[in-house]
């Protein structure tokens, strides 16, 4: 076997390697954010004379934050199938709309955040609204570091190109951004809505 | 001035010097220690070497050797908190209070559990791990050779930031576990409550990468040939456990995460006022903490299962019903938590079915043991110091696996609960089973790290001690339970007939210190008999797995040929057929050190230093500079070096002519 075709085959192996200790840490974060959940079930009805669930949610507001993300997630995955077929520039156009996308969402949510501390209704008001701020605060914090991660790699596709390395980067990064996308569904669902329909 | 001291040192002062005569003796040993090891360095002109073939090393058996290292110090020093503990308690009866402060001992029993499982048994955990999975699949390298390295700089960053609280400040008071209110910033202002979160916080995210990264090592870097089911029992013990560690971590993480905000941000998860619930704290807790405890035994099961049938010459018995075993251990594993807190009072159904899991759990490790039994039976036993440690384990494990399940029974568990029968009933679990397992792994491995077998004369009173020792220190214990003492005392009437059975357990713990110092005097005068010891044939046990068809100690790159097996045992099977140099050379690729694992470890020492002493400065610094050296490190390429088959023949054929 040839030095170079002995490498491919080692990175073949790499690549798989990698994508299933991915999937194995995207697991261990979905068990964080199940430990999380569990918290909002159990205080989420401890408001300690401050405001619920009904009294503090906009829907609206939050089907506009829902939808971006979502977009988001579409975009991620044009820019992977774009990487694959070794479109560079159409991959960074796209990485770009989703960093945009992403950081849109998360200013919403920080926007709602601070509105909620400045009526008062912080994270030191009740057992209910530490346990929101901690679970939506915590997908944003996930949200913030795959902003990071994909700004990191669309400075790496404009100096490196569509190397191997970067190739198997964007597959992982956009299992990463569909996984918040799957947490953020069930945010949407079991914080916003049925904290409003209740 | 106040100001500014703030903003550059948080609540950092002199203060935080300790002031009593045994902090400050504690406090200098913690000094001296690593201080008195750079001289020694510097006046050897080690630096460099040290730096080179170690601190930069992404070699597993490295790692695992660091691992072992850290871990066996940590075990003396947590071991001298329970010999402070032991003499407080045999002399603090009636008018005598005993040499150590009601607060002091309070921290000393917390640092005494929180070192003891955090980084004596899970640092010896995955030093072993380490040393042997790569070596047993017949694989080269783990599966990411630069987390392995990040995953043990975490663990020592976690390390260092427990033994700092000696120095600087004051330790937890409030358990190992440091159950709210307690623990929150109202009962707990000071920093202690603070280190320990931190130290376990860093230490905890280490071994989520480190069980991340075996599990894909164990799933995708078996040797041709070797299904799920022809691998060794200690690889299907590991994989069972670092199942459980990455379910159970994350749960840990985010306790303590909910557990910063209440002390940091003034949140409500577990304060008394304000719609905080304490009890659920306790069950985050130990829905990571009853798993954390199958995590620390199934791999030392896993080693019982290879010394057993190694000194027994026999294959081992059950082999199928041992693996189903574990996985059975694994998944009712997560359904006994509440067993810690029957008196929680959920109510008699809740409590019926977590006593009935828990009594449920002990038939599959009741097959363990009967198949190591079986084993043994018409096999040519050689009682060598592993089959010591695993005949003590036996018998002491089934006594206090019986206590476990008479604590199962919810009724009973009200009278035991936090009595000094349930500290001697984990004792008994974790002492000889998790202690006593990687004590027999420890020697039965020794000589294929290191390439000479350990004194076996020293090795026997080592164990003799500890098992007199352990039999001494708790048995008082068991009884003392029953008679009502309960547990975290530091001071009790003299008319409660206490006091004798303290002095007979203190007495235990003091001849365990001297099996302690057997073991020291095994290694050292080991290794200065090394030439005597020295282990030519690569296999010094006759053993049955494939880390002992390599020459000794194991060379970088593990295994010079592709092989490819076809049974379980397969060393054994190929001796068997004495088909043993099979295989061809090939090419392969070998990660290059890199200095960058032991900068993330320092950065996020700094950044938990920093929180712990409300340096915000510093945590922010560290935080950016942590993901800047993340991201420098994704940025590399040329990461591996390319080694012929050419040269590795050449490597391989001067290493068997060593040998």
């Amino acid at each position: 076997m040839s030095k170079v075709s002995f490498i491919q085959e080692e990175m073949a192996q790499r690549n798989e390697k990698a994508v299933i200790g991915f999937w194995i840490y995207l697991m261990t974060d979905c068990v964080l954010f199940a430990s999380l959940f569990a918290t909002y079930a159990v205080l989420h009805k401890n408001t300690y004379g401050g405001p619920g669930s009904k009294d503090i949610f906009n829907l609206p507001y939050v089907l506009v934050e829902t939808l971006i993300l979502l977009t988001s997630s579409f975009s991620a995955g044009i820019a992977t199938y774009s990487a694959y077929l070794y479109k560079k520039a159409q991959t960074v156009i796209f990485l770009i709309i989703t960093i945009v996308l992403g950081l849109t969402f998360l200013i919403m949510e920080l926007s709602e955040f601070s509105h909620l501390i400045r009526i008062g209704d912080s994270f030191r008001r009740s057992g209910f609204l530490s346990s929101y701020f901690a679970l939506v605060g915590t997908h944003g914090m996930h949200i913030l570091f795959g902003l990071i991660a994909l700004s990191v790699l669309v400075c790496q596709i404009m100096i490196k190109g569509l190397n191997r390395n970067v190739l198997r980067r964007i597959n992982l990064i956009s299992m990463f951004w569909h996984f918040l996308d799957v947490v953020w569904i069930f945010i949407f669902t079991i914080v916003y809505l049925m904290g409003v329909i209740k | 001035m106040y100001l500014f001291s703030f903003l550059l040192l948080g609540r950092l002062t002199l203060k935080a010097i300790p002031s009593d005569t045994i902090t400050r003796g504690g406090a200098l040993l913690v000094l001296l220690a690593p201080l008195g090891l750079a001289a020694l360095l510097t006046y050897k002109k080690k630096w460099k070497w040290l730096y080179k073939n170690w601190l930069t090393t992404l070699d597993p058996k490295k790692i695992g050797v660091m691992y072992i290292i850290l871990a066996s110090v940590m075990l003396v020093r947590a071991g001298v908190d329970a010999l402070m503990m032991r003499l407080q308690q045999a002399t603090s009866a009636g008018a005598s209070n005993g040499f150590l402060s009601a607060n002091h001992f309070q921290q000393v029993f917390s640092a005494h559990g929180t070192i003891m499982i955090f980084f004596v048994a899970m640092g010896l955990m995955f030093g072993l791990i380490n040393l042997v999975v790569p070596l047993q699949i017949g694989s080269r390298d783990v599966a990411f050779p630069f987390l392995n390295s990040v995953s043990f700089w975490l663990y020592t960053a976690g390390l260092i930031i427990v033994n700092l609280s000696l120095v600087l400040g004051t330790f937890s008071i409030a358990g190992w576990l440091a159950y709210p209110p307690l623990s929150e910033l109202k009962y707990s202002p000071g920093v202690g409550v603070d280190y320990w979160i931190w130290s376990l916080q860093i230490a905890g995210i280490g071994s989520l990468l480190s069980g991340i990264n075996f599990i894909v090592t164990i799933l995708k870097m078996r040797v041709k040939g070797m299904n799920l089911m022809k691998m060794p029992v200690f690889t299907w013990s590991v994989l069972g456990a670092l199942s459980l560690v990455i379910f159970a971590f994350p749960i840990l993480t985010a306790t303590l995460l909910l557990l910063t905000l209440d002390r940091n941000l003034g949140t409500h998860f577990f304060t008394a006022g304000g719609g905080g619930n304490a009890m659920m704290y306790v069950n985050l807790i130990w829905a990571w903490g009853h798993p954390e405890v199958y995590i620390l035994i199934l791999p030392a099961f896993g080693v019982f299962s290879e010394v057993v049938a190694t000194f027994s010459r026999k294959a081992l018995f059950g082999y199928k019903t041992m693996v189903w075993a574990i996985w059975a251990i694994v998944l009712l594993s997560f359904t006994v938590w509440l067993h810690h807190f029957f008196t929680m009072g959920a109510g008699a159904n809740v409590n019926a079915f977590f006593g009935i899991m828990t009594m449920i759990i002990a038939i599959p490790t009741g097959v363990k043991i009967f198949n190591w039994i079986f084993t043994m039976y018409k096999g040519r036993i050689s009682f060598a110091t592993p089959m010591l440690w695993f005949m003590g384990f036996v018998v002491l494990f089934t006594i206090g696996g019986v206590a476990g399940v008479i604590m199962a029974i919810p009724a009973a568990d009200f009278q035991l609960h936090n009595s000094l029968f349930l500290v001697a009933h984990f004792h008994t679990m974790i002492v000889s089973g998790v202690l006593f397992g990687y004590f027999a792994g420890f020697t039965y491995w020794f000589p294929k790290i290191f390439g000479f077998k350990l004194n076996e004369r020293l090795g026997k009173y080592a164990f003799w001690c500890w098992l007199v020792g352990f039999i001494l220190a708790f048995v008082p214990l068991y009884i003392l339970g029953m008679m009502g003492a309960t547990r975290r005392l530091n001071h009790y009437p003299s008319g409660l007939g206490y006091q004798p059975l303290f002095i007979v357990a203190g007495i235990g713990a003091g001849i365990i210190a001297l099996g302690v110092a057997f073991q020291v005097l095994q290694i050292g005068y080991s290794i200065y008999k090394r030439k005597e010891y020295k282990d030519t044939t690569g296999d010094p046990w006759n053993a049955r797995t494939l880390e002992w068809s390599i020459p000794s100690p194991a060379p970088f790159y593990n295994f010079a040929k592709r092989m490819e097996v076809s049974t379980k045992d397969a060393f054994w099977e190929m001796k068997q057929r004495k088909s043993l140099d099979q295989g061809e050379y090939e090419d392969i690729l070998v990660p290059k050190n890199s200095p960058i694992g032991m900068l993330i470890g320092f950065t996020s020492l700094a950044f938990g230093f920093a929180f712990v002493w409300h340096i915000w400065w510093l945590s922010g610094l560290s935080l950016i500079a942590l993901i800047s050296i993340v991201i420098y490190r994704l940025s590399q390429d040329n990461i591996e070096s390319f080694i012929s088959k050419d040269k590795l023949r050449k490597l391989d054929i001067s290493r068997k002519a060593e040998g």
